[in-house]
């Protein structure tokens, strides 16, 4: 029993689940400036040119900001509490939000370096959580 | 271009046993009264919140046919759009008499949010805040505003006693207002003891869920001199917005109000120091740091060391939230016309217990979606024109 709200497929966002089914963090670049967009888009938000492409993640980032919740999400099925909501600073040059796992809430710090994880979803995706740097 | 009547409409319980239509029905015909004026001498309808098609229904509702409308939909700080952009159409012609209206019921049964109907959920239908964001657990909106308080507090030192000290300020005013939810006193102390609910937030950093309504009418500036009470007169407007999910918000610790609050300022020829009373939006003690700095009472990062020791409140040099605010009077999912009906009182000098002395420049500023929208209205005597 999956106690995470699933997000639905669009088509827009196809190949990124479908790199997670793989464990391979994907973002998409506009192809006029060699720059990430995030979230995915059908036009680039810096130049509204439609010549995006899928490319690898370092998978590596920070934390930006982030808070311990300790009430449901807004979406059903909800997470067990207490769980971190983070805003992650990629290195790739976008943020994106996800939950760091793999350490106490009260460990998270601002600026503390990590690693993207994999959370299997029901269908063979996976989501993209972060756990702290190890080392 | 001047504010000419007003009216809000709250419950001690926060709790309004009408539909939303009677409602606007309620504080339009008592905001057309304060003004001294008739239904049908309306022909501008502004609202924000009920529905997708807000004003069609509620024109009809109401019985009127406007020739200007506007349903711009920014959550909390729509009704201070709504008066940018209703100063622009009064200024051009387009109309004589606006009306601002807002109702919104969050405590009757089956209630939904602010303009939301209930697809607008469904995990069906790809959006960027289902794909990018609710898988995480984000609780909106307070998660939102956590996470604001989370980066301010890393970059700026702002301990969350800073925070709980708005909550107080604000709750001193609301012992003064008979009509606000919570009038007991309260401490820094017992806002940190209450639960986390997003932490650093705390449940005496939110805002309330009540029902609640609000009205506000407008004319040129001519006209209202010669209408049953004192013109507030709108000096200086201001808008912006930057992002709509707070993935996609540029800058944390930033809100929009560095541009909408200037604007206002400048197009009014004020300076901070010349305001008497700040009314800001309170949907959390964050949001009324946040735009304490952004409208430059303080300088960025300042906040929390500026809000120490009671300054906005009664006793306080930067009077705010007077009327207890979305934290202690009322706050029906949208606050951003209580903001505005509440300067009114003050600009005219009928806020009675609450009264600032000698008030001549109000300031409106309204902060909706996640820190994404913000308005900023200021608000003058007569002695200022």
């Amino acid at each position: 029993m999956s106690t995470r709200f699933e997000p639905p497929v669009s088509d827009l966002v196809k190949p990124f689940w479908d790199a997670t089914r793989e464990r391979r963090l994907v973002l998409q670049y506009c192809r006029a400036d060699g720059k990430p967009v995030h979230y995915p888009r059908e036009a680039c938000p810096r130049c509204l040119g439609t010549d995006l492409e899928w490319r690898p993640s370092s998978g590596r980032g920070s934390v930006y900001a982030f808070t311990v919740n300790h009430v449901p999400g807004s979406a059903a099925p909800q997470l067990p509490l207490p769980y971190v909501v983070a805003l992650i600073d990629l290195d790739d040059g976008v943020r994106l939000m996800s939950n760091v796992v793999g350490c106490a809430p009260s460990e998270v710090r601002v600026g503390m370096p990590v690693d993207v994880t994999w959370e299997p979803l029901s269908d063979g995706r996976a989501l993209p959580l972060f756990t702290p740097r190890k080392g | 271009v001047a504010i000419v009547g007003a009216a809000d409409v709250v419950s001690p319980n926060g709790v309004l046993k009408k539909t939303i239509p009677a409602l606007h029905a309620q504080v339009v015909k008592e905001a057309l009264d304060d003004a001294g004026l008739r239904p049908s001498d309306v022909d501008a309808l502004f609202t924000a919140g009920s529905t997708p098609m807000a004003s069609l229904e509620l024109a009809e509702y109401l019985g009127m046919r406007p020739r200007y409308t506007d349903t711009t939909m920014t959550g909390g700080s729509s009704f201070e759009m709504h008066v940018e952009h209703a100063a622009s159409a009064l200024a051009f012609g387009l109309c004589d008499v606006a009306v601002v209206t807002f109702a919104q019921t969050p405590r009757a049964p089956g209630a939904v949010g602010p303009g939301q109907r209930r697809r607008d959920w469904d995990p069906t239908w790809p959006s960027p805040l289902i794909e990018w964001e609710l898988p995480y657990g984000l609780r909106l909106p307070v998660g939102a505003y956590a996470l604001a308080a989370s980066r301010h507090s890393s970059e700026f030192g702002t301990r969350p006693e800073d925070l709980a000290e708005i909550a107080v300020s604000t709750r001193a005013w609301a012992e003064k207002n008979p009509r606000a939810r919570y009038r007991e006193p309260l401490t820094v102390g017992e806002v940190l003891a209450s639960p986390y609910v997003c932490e650093p937030l705390h449940k005496l950093d939110c805002c309330l869920v009540t029902d609640g309504a609000g009205a506000i009418v407008l004319s040129r500036a001519d006209r209202a001199m010669h209408l049953k009470k004192p013109p507030a007169f709108v000096l200086g407007v201001g808008s912006c917005h930057t992002h709509a999910m707070i993935s996609a918000m540029p800058n944390l610790t930033v809100t929009p109000g560095v541009v909408s609050g200037p604007k206002a300022f400048g197009m009014a020829g004020i300076e901070p120091p010349d305001v008497d009373v700040l009314e800001a939006y309170d949907s959390f003690t964050i949001t009324v740091l946040l735009a304490l700095e952004d409208l430059g009472f303080c300088a960025k990062g300042e906040g929390g060391s500026f809000v120490r020791g009671g300054r906005l409140g009664p006793d306080g040099e930067l009077p705010t939230n007077t009327n207890g605010g979305g934290l202690s009077y009322t706050h029906p999912g949208m606050y951003g016309m209580f903001l505005l009906v509440e300067a009114v009182r003050q600009v005219r000098g009928e806020a009675g217990p609450r009264q600032v002395k000698d008030v001549d420049i109000a300031v409106a500023h309204g902060c909706g979606g996640v820190l994404s929208a913000t308005s900023t209205i200021v608000l003058g005597s007569r002695a200022t024109v």
